[in-house]
């Protein structure tokens, strides 16, 4: 678990602090109760994901065949692309984190919009491609067309991937919205090195939202890529 | 509630000095103060209400089932109705009454003032907690009004996703959203306990109702995720006719189940293991003595968590499932057993020279112990396999987890609301009227349920609008053992709210029992604790002298 | 079933006395456990009640080994019972090699049944008793489960794939069948009877029944109308054929293209037909054509039965099959005249893939 640990001077003054809340004793009782609850909300994520995991790998090992045929329509240079992107925020997010413990006030700021921003791409990039699957028939739905045998697999497949990949759009919309939520305080130098945890529990769903994207992009995209 | 106050602290209130302690009850009025509150006080009367509504409501449904079933032939209701009847019983009762009932109630009211907290660790997200619960149940009535849903609270597919033309979506997207409420409530939990106890309050020092509540929120933070996301594909298997759980697309209906019962099994520990927590609470209040095995009792709650998550596959003995899965499936709910059993024989051990007194409270625990037992057993029958077999989907299963859920959980809910009612309340409750009910719902249930063991073992069926006329005695018994349940379920429901405004004023401790919640003011202030305490010795320390001190003034003492 | 209160089902088949002896014992142990906390509740509860109003319990004295002896014995019965249970099912599960086979489809909400001879019947099933039988059910919409409390037998049928159940009548008489898995609308309504008959009997009202072809036959008709033997053929002409040979697969062991084994069952075969790209036979060209929406659950069923008994035809080993199909179809069809021999033929060559 990622914890800085504090001045004493710093403990001290946080009694006092603006951001403390009523049920804490401490600024630092405080952080670390967030910081845990970050970190079980992340587990719930994990189990919500895991659901469609497990559906996926069983559904990929049952129809092995048609799943491979069905991920060849997935185009490789883009799913990479957006890794690149997305581990690149995550990157920018915690330099954001890395300028507040700095007390760096418009570093903050610049990072969260970089951050921001690069989400963004991220989305446009997703936007292409399902625009691409919506042209080639391949959204699951009375226009479903797919060449190759058991077609209903591949609708399978593609139901999947929309709902994975979608999902994980949705968290990436709402991980943006959280972070423009940030650019106002952090304008008014409402986080420094005392106090900046909205920001590292924002940093961690970051991560995490990157990271499920890090497990689908080789499920979907790569697995039985060698074989087209 | 009269409210002037002039007199010193040290008078005990009552309505005769007409006086009130500043309390989380008188602390502000208005709708306001409480729709807004962060106070996990508050919160947990919030829930109270919303709660007993879905209680009243699912009862009324029970009500209805067990009317239709008194003959043979369907002659009340139609059988789409009565599906529907079952179907919104089961959703309401489980989701609605079972799973947030002790933790959403009892848990947010106790949880802070046990561990010695000004409150819990998220307020913002317990309030949210609450009013996600209520969108949820929004959703839920909206599709009861509108016509229902009759796939059974299970929502096997592909019933629920191709062929029932009822409200599934709204209905599955009611009890999705409702998951985040119980999420809400299980993180602020874990994070409570770990984090913001009081000084001296050492893990072995935490009273049974944390470990307890520890443990399901574990279950809650791990398995709840689970069933969102099947509930979520149902819906869009519904919505844009995909067919991830529909054989004629290739997908697969088992796996529906497999998804399905990872998180409901554990469910069903989230609704005992808070129960077991309130019991060894209750026992060690009138027996006045440190719960048996303290240690064993703890640790069995964490492997009751544990193994929760391994025993799903025993809802699918029969749904084609491998043998070799069932055999590992079979043997580790057996498992199960082990530390429940640990548990019943040492909250019996600690009646063991006790001092015990037969309070409304204790009568319902005593209750909880005896047809947790059945329950328990049962549950351990029905996991041997070749015991399944034949009492699959079959009556048996419907009274076993009636034992466990109605005997279980609501008995110890009923007993925990009457023990912490002065604390909650500052009031007492008619001691003969509460006792009274306390036997009709232990009659009643019992009545209602031991012939529904019988009947499973004839071979009735579950969800059976009509039956074969030699299973008609049976269920004539059962729902005569209903409408006694039912009057057990109401009568608390009048003379609670009776004692309220009438009730007589309980002082702190009326019970003279020992625990930090009990060392401050009944009802507690806003922030629980004047000063916060510092533990120094082990939970339920019971001795003759602090008994005595601590117990309310002679006049509102009760036993 | 003539009393008005019953407490005990009939017991009317091979498997039932061996549940109940398991059922009674665990009921046993149950009631014993029961009384043993109960009776020292009550027990407490009048020695240790409270007599004085600041009275506390005395200080709790936990010996270590009483929780041990507690934790343990109940392991201890848990694994008796786990394993004495697990045999029981074993038994009820796997389907003796005498066993004939019926096939049935749920539907909602009833169910269809089909005798190895042909004759069908709609919520009631005619058996002989003393005679394994071995009941494939399919379903054609929703999850239903087969059960007969008399006999103590309860499967599920899944849509989308085949399982089985088994059971041998012991005394003649009509009993209870439940669909016991929900299954809509009217799902008590899916209900009918076993009827358990004395072999003599059960033949007469075979006899007596609106003679159709039998299962084996009309897949072996359907096996040409669909053009099957075209690509599948039979005899010595399968050496030069263009898919598999059929005789002699069922209940082998087949290798596939990718390199994986299995054992040819009915779940194979069906997906085979449906879905013939999903396990491809080592050695062929993947050039069959889908079933899938050109047959019905009951043809497919009959299709199976026909390539099931194919197996006792010129097995692999032996590679005299020359004519064994054209003599199978004409066994089968004519047991419709004669229904005697109906118990030989195609079920007795069975061998339970296991």
């Amino acid at each position: 678990m990622a914890s800085t640990t504090m001045e004493p001077e710093a403990d001290a003054a946080a009694h006092h602090h603006p951001a403390l809340q009523h049920q804490f004793d401490s600024l630092e009782q405080q952080k670390e109760s967030s910081t845990l609850g970050m970190w079980l909300f992340l587990v719930t994520e994990i189990m919500f994901f895991g659901g469609l995991f497990t559906a996926y790998v069983v559904y990929r090992r049952t129809f092995q065949g048609v799943f491979a045929a069905a991920s060849h329509h997935l185009d490789v240079t883009l799913g990479a692309i957006n890794t690149a992107v997305l581990i690149f925020s995550s990157l920018t997010v915690a330099l954001a984190i890395w300028s507040a413990q700095m007390n760096r006030r418009k570093g903050i700021v610049f990072f969260l919009v970089l951050t921001i921003l690069l989400g963004g791409v991220f989305l446009g990039i997703k936007t292409v491609e399902y625009s691409h699957k919506f042209h080639d028939n391949l959204v699951p739905g009375p226009n479903f067309h797919f060449d190759g045998p058991s077609p209903e697999k591949a609708e399978i497949f593609f139901s999947l991937y929309f709902i994975m990949t979608g999902l994980h759009a949705l968290h990436m919309i709402i991980g943006m919205g959280v972070l423009a939520a940030l650019i106002r305080p952090a304008w008014k130098g409402r986080y420094d090195a005392s106090y900046y945890n909205p920001l590292e529990c924002t940093g961690l769903y970051w991560h995490f939202v990157d990271i499920v994207w890090i497990f689908l992009f080789p499920l979907l995209y790569l697995l039985g890529a060698h074989a087209r | 509630m009269d409210t002037t106050a002039t007199v010193s602290d040290t008078t005990l209130a009552s309505p005769e000095t007409g006086y009130e302690r500043p309390n989380y009850l008188n602390a502000a009025y208005g709708m306001r103060s409480w729709l807004l509150t962060r106070d996990h006080k508050r919160i947990a009367i919030l829930y109270l209400i919303s709660v007993s509504v879905f209680f009243a409501l699912g009862s009324l449904f029970a009500l209805l089932i067990r009317l239709e079933l008194l003959t043979p032939e369907g002659d009340m209701v139609q059988p789409d109705t009565y599906n529907r009847l079952f179907t919104m019983h089961g959703v309401v009762m489980v989701f609605f009454f079972l799973i947030p009932a002790i933790p959403a109630v009892l848990g947010n009211f106790l949880v802070p003032l046990m561990i010695g907290a000004k409150d819990l660790a998220f307020p913002k997200l317990n309030l949210a907690s609450w009013y996600v619960y209520n969108l949820g149940g929004i959703f839920t009535l909206w599709s009861i009004v509108h016509g229902g849903v009759d796939t059974g609270w299970t929502f096997y597919a592909p019933l629920s996703t191709q062929y029932s033309n009822t409200y599934v979506i709204s209905a599955a997207l009611g009890v999705f959203i409702n998951g985040f409420s119980t999420i809400f409530t299980g993180m602020n939990f874990i994070v409570t306990i770990h984090r913001m106890r009081a000084p001296g309050m050492t893990w072995f020092r935490l009273p049974l109702f944390i470990w307890s509540h520890y443990a399901t929120s574990l279950i809650i933070v791990l398995g709840t995720p689970v069933i969102a996301i099947t509930l979520l594909l149902v819906a869009a298997e519904r919505l844009l006719h995909l067919g991830i759980f529909d054989p004629r697309l290739g997908g697969d209906p088992i796996l529906f189940q497999h998804l399905f019962w990872f998180y409901s099994h554990p469910a069903v520990y989230i609704m005992i293991l808070p129960a077991m927590g309130v019991i060894s609470e209750l026992v060690a209040a009138f027996a006045r003595k440190r719960v048996f095995g303290y240690r064993f009792v703890a640790f069995a709650s964490i492997a009751i968590a544990v193994l929760g998550f391994l025993v799903w596959g025993h809802h699918m003995f029969l749904a084609g499932q491998s043998i070799y899965l069932s055999t590992i499936f079979s043997i580790l709910s057996m498992l199960v057993a082990v530390p429940s059993a640990i548990k019943v024989f040492n909250w019996t051990a600690t009646l063991y020279e006790g001092s015990i007194s037969y309070q409304t409270p204790m009568l319902y625990a005593l209750g909880f112990i005896g047809l947790f037992t059945i329950g328990g057993l049962t549950g351990t029958m029905i996991a041997t396999l070749g015991i399944d077999v034949h009492v699959h989907d079959t009556y048996f299963i419907v009274a076993h987890f009636h034992y466990i859920m109605v005997g279980g959980t609501i008995m110890a809910y009923m007993g925990g609301l009457h023990y912490w009612w002065p604390k909650i309340s500052g009031r007492l409750y008619p001691a003969f009227l509460s006792r009274l009910s306390a036997l009709l719902v232990f009659v009643g249930f019992n009545l209602t349920f031991l012939p529904q063991f019988v009947l499973g073992y004839l071979g009735m069926p579950r969800r059976y609008w009509s039956y074969p006329p030699e299973f008609q005695v049976l269920n004539v018994l059962s729902t005569a053992g209903a409408s006694i349940l039912g009057v057990g379920y109401v009568l608390p429901l009048f003379y609670f709210i009776w004692s309220m405004r009438y009730g007589k004023r309980s002082g702190d401790n009326p019970w003279g029992a020992i625990g930090l919640e009990w060392d401050t003011p009944s009802p507690p202030p806003t922030d629980n604790f004047h000063t916060i305490p510092v533990v120094t010795r082990p939970p339920y320390a019971y001795n003759e002298q602090e008994v005595h001190d601590r117990t309310s003034h002679p006049e509102a003492r009760v036993g | 079933m003539e009393t008005n209160l019953p407490l005990f089902p009939e017991s009317a088949s091979s498997v039932a006395p061996q549940i109940d002896a398991l059922f009674v014992v665990w009921s046993v142990i149950s009631v014993f456990f029961t009384l043993l906390i109960a009776g020292l509740i009550i027990y407490f509860m009048a020695r240790y009640r409270r007599r004085a109003a600041d009275e506390v319990g005395l200080p709790e004295r936990a010996p270590f080994w009483l929780e041990i002896a507690w934790s343990a014995i109940p392991l201890a019965i848990m694994l008796a019972m786990f394993a004495w249970g697990t045999q029981v099912f074993v038994n009820v599960y796997r389907p003796p090699a005498d066993a004939i086979q019926y096939s049935s489809i749920g539907k909602q909400w009833m169910w269809k049944f089909q005798h190895p001879t042909g004759q069908r019947e709609i919520n009631t099933l005619h058996i002989p008793v003393g005679q394994p039988i071995k009941l494939l059910l399919q379903s054609e919409d929703v999850i239903h489960s087969f059960f007969v409390p008399a006999f103590r037998v309860k499967q599920d049928a899944v849509p989308g794939r085949y399982t089985a159940v088994w059971f041998e009548a012991t005394k003649p008489g009509v009993y209870h069948m439940f669909c016991a898995e929900y299954c809509g609308g009217e799902h008590s309504k899916m209900i009918g009877s076993v009827v358990a008959m004395e072999p003599r009997q059960y033949e007469e009202w075979l006899a007596g029944g609106p003679a159709g072809r039998s299962v084996t036959a009309s897949g072996a008709d359907l096996f040409q109308q669909l053009a099957c033997h075209t690509c599948h053929r039979t005899g010595t002409a399968g050496m030069a054929a263009r898919a598999p040979r059929l005789e002699g697969l069922f209940g082998h062991q087949v290798r596939l293209e990718d390199g994986g084994t299995l054992v040819a069952d009915e779940n194979y075969l069906r997906e085979s037909i449906l879905n013939p790209m999903a396990k491809v036979t080592a050695g062929w060209q993947p050039i069959m054509p889908t079933y899938q929406g050109q047959v019905t659950e009951e043809q497919l069923t009959q299709l199976i039965s026909y390539i099931r008994s194919l197996a006792g035809e010129g097995g692999i080993e032996s590679g005299s099959g020359a004519g064994g199909g054209p003599n199978e179809v004409g066994a089968a069809g004519g047991q419709v005249d004669s229904p005697e021999p109906q118990t030989a033929g195609p079920a007795r060559s069975e061998t339970d893939p296991q």
